[in-house]
């Protein structure tokens, strides 16, 4: 059965979302998100990989055989990487330079290869196509949603070196929220992203709860006026 | 295709590797491409790094050519080091080079110093770490002035013990939080200065000596054989040091 695309973006942005209900992808997760920006790149980097693993594993899943797929998604997912690596490299190197170190981390991104395996090798090319760039635009979400508490919180700006990543026209989105601020040391050091993750989680779950809630409430108000909630 | 496969005991087996193989063959093909195409690329934006890097250190004054093409190797410790000459008006003015210290918080630290003759501190840079954020990253210019405390020291205006953090007794102050990092960077910013000094005459050997074309690369041979022979020893060393230093006595500096 092929999901429809409305079913495929609202599991990429939220009930299916990589970092906050699969919680997979944790480890450039946490290497990354100091900042908003890097968490931007990680989350854009990974899209185009996580895409364009998707496109070739649906493309060529009608001759995956299931003993050797697994090598194969790899293979596929390492050469997408090395290769945004080398193009990064010469033509994007102020980029690169900023998130070089990120980059080598994508292959042990396990949700590329989740969404290889789980989506992208039984469904055809577009909705495939499409899973990529939505659960990609959901952890690109996550990431720079993660970054700017741990920002915020640990350095007191926001998006700091945005220009160096994106140009420098974009260099207005550079805030600094609080001059001298000293910062809480904790939010840029690992248990810090644990931590900010722990209450993004959280607070997915809450909403999620509530809006359940409120519809039970309308369902059951539906069925049966009397009931008072 | 599979199920007419799956007759064939031998061609069931083999069509999992003949797939693994062409995945294989398909994918080095398009690396090895891709790694060709973007070679020169990469190589011209690594020497443009380079070249930053190394004026960041040196400033404008002190060199009219070209800093990254002009590095001679020297072997000391059993480690391959880097020297960058600045040269001007046919003498070298200043050299630039590049040391790893593990002696860090968190995994190695590299640094880029450079002395002018007198083996005065021009300049130190860190090019790479992975110290604390917050706490150890102090030693980044953009982050703080630090770094240019070295600036004008040498080993002979600052006593040995004064190369030292402030908490050790030395000149140096630690950051808050940190003491590791800049004990570290201290310890090996003066271990480069003795290091010049050792190599001293062989580093500021007047380039018009040594022939003018490719003369990077035969400055690479010649000079870590001369000194893999010397290294092991440091009183053998000097005499090394002292027949290549005569080399350079030519004083045809005006050239």
């Amino acid at each position: 059965m092929i999901p429809s695309y409305r079913q495929i973006i609202a599991d990429g942005l939220w009930h299916n979302n990589v970092v906050f209900a699969q919680l997979l992808a944790l480890c450039p997760l946490l290497a990354v998100t100091s900042t908003a920006t890097n968490g931007l790149g990680m989350g854009l980097a990974s899209t185009v990989v996580l895409t364009g693993s998707n496109l070739l594993v649906s493309s060529f899943r009608r001759w995956l055989i299931p003993e050797v797929r697994i090598p194969v998604f790899i293979l596929i997912i390492s050469t997408l990487v090395t290769l945004v690596d080398l193009v990064m490299n010469a033509w994007i190197h102020e980029l690169h330079k900023v998130l070089g170190l990120f980059i080598p981390l994508i292959v042990t991104n396990c949700a590329i290869l989740g969404r290889a395996e789980a989506f992208a090798s039984r469904q055809p090319v577009l909705p495939a196509i499409a899973d990529g760039l939505m659960m990609g635009a959901g952890m690109t979400m996550a990431l720079v949603l993660l970054g700017a508490c741990r920002e915020i919180l640990g350095s007191g700006t926001l998006f700091a070196q945005a220009g160096l990543l994106l140009g420098g026209s974009f260099s207005v989105m550079e805030l600094v929220l609080w001059q001298d601020y000293s910062g809480v040391l904790l939010m840029l050091l690992p248990p810090g992203g644990f931590l900010v993750m722990g209450f993004l989680i959280a607070g997915k779950r809450l909403v999620e709860r509530s809006a359940s809630r409120s519809r039970q409430a309308l369902s059951a108000k539906t069925i049966d006026p009397t009931i008072d909630n | 295709m599979i199920a007419r496969f799956k007759s064939d005991h031998w061609r069931q087996l083999s069509w999992p590797g003949l797939l693994l193989g062409t995945a294989v063959l398909l994918a080095t093909s398009i690396l090895a491409t891709a790694q060709l195409a973007t070679r020169t690329a990469i190589a011209q934006r690594q020497s443009e790094d380079l070249n930053a890097s190394l004026t960041e250190v040196i400033s404008e004054d002190f060199y009219s050519n070209n800093l990254g093409a002009s590095s001679i190797s020297i072997t000391t410790r059993g480690s391959d080091i880097r020297f960058f000459r600045a040269i001007k008006n046919g003498r070298i003015t200043a050299v630039a080079y590049s040391l790893t210290t593990t002696e860090g918080y968190g995994g190695a630290i590299k640094l880029l110093s450079a002395v002018n003759r007198n083996g005065e501190l021009l300049g130190v840079r860190v090019l790479a770490h992975s110290e604390t954020p917050g706490l150890g990253d102090k030693m980044e210019v953009s982050k703080s002035d630090w770094i240019q405390s070295f600036v004008g020291l040498s080993l002979k205006n600052t006593a040995p013990e004064q190369w030292a953090v402030s908490k050790d007794g030395g000149r140096f102050d630690q950051f808050t939080g940190a003491t590791i990092t800049p004990r570290a960077l201290v310890k090996t910013v003066r271990d480069g200065l003795l290091l010049f000094q050792q190599q001293r005459s062989i580093l500021l050997a007047n380039p018009a000596s040594l022939p003018s074309a490719g003369a990077g690369t035969s400055a690479d041979n010649s000079d870590p054989d001369q000194h893999s022979t010397g290294s092991p020893d440091k009183g053998k060393n000097k005499p090394d040091t002292k027949s290549m230093g005569s080399n350079d006595i030519g004083r045809n500096d005006n050239k």
